[in-house]
């Protein structure tokens, strides 16, 4: 099983904190919102992309399964 | 449809009227011209899913439309009970709220705003049931299939893309309206049909405001056809088709429709909202010849930044159309950027006042 990020657009705000703590999958547009690389994650990244997804202060951020 | 009866639940079928593109008036056409037509293609696709409700979604500002439909639901009330309840419902007059999503969340009695996808409606719809939402042309055809049997609908159009279709001509036209095709006629044929001046236009716009634009020359060459229009990196879309006379300014016009794209958005989404926005305003000082030298950069980069980041495809669809004037009226936007002079003219493409509808 592996597993990818997804950001629901409605709920994001934009604080960016997602971006600040797993910059490999992603990056901020113009307007501050999140890109999200939706490669599935390996297992070396797992832990950077769980950080981020309890980080996110409106829970928009989700790790979801492929 | 076959995902509509596999799903948990009794189906619901939803039939889309809220026709929210400002250029298309073929739904409208068929619910005032033939609402009957339209009630047996729904009837027909209830019993097809075995739905036992449909909805009647009609945009609430279109008053002909819901009165001849209303109208239409009340003869055949007279007549028999249909097989299962009808329901006529007057939508919020929003573009987005033409979006499948947007309809399912109004019908469960929220805001007709999009919302995120999956659950598609197939999966999860009105009342968390399974639902099918087609458009009023599509179930127009079902109801003549339905009537007449697939070889009669067969024998027009080609073989791989059989039937007509309707398309809404407006623009440099001189009988503007709702045409007929079948798939695979000429687009040429079909713009001289309507009286347009072939040698007199600029550029034609195909698919309405998530379309694209040809050239006078490819348009003259184009197919009305899902694969034909597809070569020109657009596809037929809503049927929306509008003539751009010579002397129109398409970096104007692009500018028009961009900032009535930016204001139809739902408001729910950080890169739609900010980001149509920013287009939008970049594009309107490329039109005055306020912008700098390198602006197509500018906008076709954030016109990457917005595509697929929205829970509906507003943004998407904008980034198409910019992306497309921007090919399309390349020349025009360099003499706008060199200073050079755009005399004052009408403006073709149509669009409404910003809406100032709720959103329930």
């Amino acid at each position: 099983m592996s597993v990818r990020l997804r950001v629901d657009p409605i709920i994001c705000d934009g604080h960016g904190v997602c971006a600040e703590l797993f910059p490999e999958r992603l990056s901020l547009d113009d307007w501050g919102y999140p890109v999200v690389d939706t490669e599935p994650i390996g297992r070396d990244l797992l832990a950077h992309a769980r950080r981020a997804v309890a980080a996110c202060p409106v829970l928009a951020l989700t790790l979801e399964r492929v | 449809m076959g995902a509509v009866i596999a799903g948990g639940g009794r189906p619901v079928v939803v039939v889309n009227a809220a026709e929210g593109e400002p250029a298309s008036g073929k739904d409208k056409l068929l619910l005032t011209r033939a609402p009957h037509l339209v009630v047996d293609g729904a009837l027909a696709a209830a019993a097809a899913v075995g739905a036992r409700d449909v909805f009647i979604c009609v945009d609430r500002h279109a008053a002909d439309a819901l009165s001849s439909m209303s109208r239409a639901l009340d003869e055949r009330s007279a007549l028999e009970p249909t097989p299962v309840p009808v329901r006529l419902m007057a939508v919020p007059s929003h573009y987005v709220a033409g979006e499948e999503s947007a309809l399912v969340r109004w019908l469960d009695g929220g805001p007709a705003k999009p919302t995120v996808v999956p659950p598609r409606p197939f999966e999860r719809g009105v009342g968390r049931r399974p639902t099918l939402i087609d458009n009023v042309e599509t179930l127009a055809h079902v109801a003549h299939i339905a009537r007449w049997g697939p070889d009669w609908f067969r024998s027009t159009g080609t073989p791989s893309e059989p039937g007509s279709t309707l398309l809404t001509l407006s623009g440099a036209v001189a009988r503007p309206g709702v045409y007929e095709a079948p798939l695979g006629a000429s687009l040429g044929r079909i713009l001289e049909r309507a009286g347009a001046d072939g040698s007199g236009l600029s550029a034609v716009l195909v698919g309405g405001y998530f379309g694209t634009w040809l050239t006078a020359e490819q348009a003259a060459a184009a197919r009305v056809s899902c694969d034909d229009f597809g070569c020109f990196g657009g596809g037929l879309g809503c049927g929306v088709v509008v003539a751009l006379p010579w002397g129109a300014c398409g970096v104007s016009e692009a500018a028009r429709v961009m900032s009535w794209l930016a204001a139809s958005t739902a408001g729910q989404c950080g890169s739609c909202v900010h980001g149509l926005a920013s287009l939008a305003d970049a594009t309107a000082a490329a039109a005055r010849g306020r912008a700098p030298r390198d602006v197509a950069l500018q906008l076709l980069r954030w016109a990457d930044q917005v595509e697929g980041r929205g829970a509906c495809r507003l943004p998407d669809g904008a980034a198409r159309f910019l992306r497309s004037s921007l090919a399309t009226f390349q020349q025009e936007l360099d003499r706008h950027l060199r200073g050079g002079h755009c005399p004052e003219h009408r403006p073709v493409l149509p669009l409404p006042s910003p809406t100032r509808d709720t959103w329930r």
